[in-house]
C-alpha cells in the first residue's frame, strides 16, 4: 500500500499533520503498537525538519508485509555536515524554532533511534531525501 | 494515582471537555522542548510543560501521552483543547512553576520519570 502526502512549508501549525494521519492509518491496519509509535515519531521528526529547514516537501510511505518505508523528499538547502547533524544536541535551527519547542538537535538522532534503517541523501543546494525503514516483527 | 488526584496535588484544574475517568498516572516528565520529549520519553507519562502551541498536543498524540499539564498559569488555546478532545488527551493547567509542580507530584507519590536509559 502506498500513501503520499504533500508537506506545506509555510505553516508550522500544520507540521505533523501527515504523521498524525499516517499513525491513524497504521492503527487501522492493525500494525503492532510499538511499530506504529516508532514510525509516527520518526516521520514526525522528519516532517518538522522539512518545515523548519526546507520549506516543506513530499512524503511517500509504503507499507509492505514485513516493513514500512518512509521517504521524505525536499528541495531545501541540504545538510552541509551530515556527521555533525547526526550528533545529539547539534542544531542549526533558528532561535524562533526553539521557542516553538523544537531545534534541540535531537531530530536526526531520533529518526535513527526509531528506524531500523536510515539513509540520508543530501548535498548543499540539492535538497535532502531521508529514507527510513521500519521492520514489522512477526511478519512472514 | 488517578489523574484527578494528580491534578489536586499540583493545584491544577482540568480543561473543560477533556475530563476522563480511569486514567492513572505513574510517571511524569517536565519539558519545554518537544524534541526532547520524543527523544527520551518512553512511558505514558503526564507531561508538564510551559510551552503553548499545537505541536505540544501533536507530540502527545504521536507519543501516546494521555495527559498534559500547562504550568506557570498558561492556558491552552481552543485549537489545542479541540485536538486534545478528539484524541482523548486530558489537559490540565496550574499556576505553579514547572519545578514546584514536579516537586509536588513527586511528593504525592509519582516517582517515575518515564524516560529511557540516558548516557
Amino acid at each position: 500500500m502506498h500513501y503520499h502526502f504533500a508537506v506545506p512549508g509555510d505553516d508550522f501549525a500544520r507540521a505533523g499533520n501527515a504523521s498524525a494521519e499516517m499513525k491513524k492509518i497504521l492503527q487501522r491496519l492493525g500494525i503492532p503498537h510499538a511499530v506504529v509509535k516508532r514510525t509516527a515519531v520518526a516521520m514526525y521528526e522528519a516532517e518538522i525538519n522539512m518545515v523548519v529547514h526546507a520549506g516543506g516537501g513530499e512524503a511517500d510511505i509504503d507499507i509492505g508485509d514485513d516493513e514500512i518505508t518512509i521517504v521524505m523528499r525536499d528541495s531545501g538547502p541540504g545538510i552541509a555536515d551530515l556527521e555533525l547533524a547526526m550528533q545529539d544536541g547539534y542544531s542549526t535551527a533558528p532561535e524562533l524554532v526553539r521557542e516553538l519547542g523544537f531545534g534541540a538537535g535531537m531530530g536526526l538522532p531520533n529518526m535513527k533511534r526509531n528506524a531500523d534503517e536510515l539513509t540520508i541523501d543530501t548535498a548543499p543546494g540539492k535538497g535532502t531525501t531521508v529514507t527510513m525503514r521500519i521492520r514489522i516483527p512477526g511478519a512472514e | 494515582m488517578t489523574i484527578q488526584d494528580a491534578a489536586k496535588a499540583i493545584e491544577a484544574e482540568i480543561v473543560a471537555g477533556t475530563e476522563r475517568d480511569g486514567l492513572d498516572i505513574n510517571s511524569a516528565c517536565g519539558a519545554d522542548l518537544m524534541s526532547d520529549v520524543m527523544a527520551f520519553v518512553k512511558d505514558r507519562v503526564l507531561l508538564l510543560t510551559g510551552l503553548i502551541n499545537i505541536q505540544v498536543i501533536r507530540t502527545a498524540v504521536l507519543m501516546d501521552i494521555e495527559a498534559v499539564c500547562f504550568v506557570r498559569g498558561k492556558a491552552p488555546t481552543e485549537e489545542m483543547a479541540e485536538m486534545a478532545r478528539e484524541n482523548g488527551i486530558v489537559l490540565l493547567k496550574t499556576r505553579l512553576p514547572l519545578f514546584l509542580a514536579c516537586g509536588r507530584l513527586y511528593e504525592a507519590g509519582v516517582r517515575e520519570g518515564g524516560v529511557r536509559a540516558i548516557g
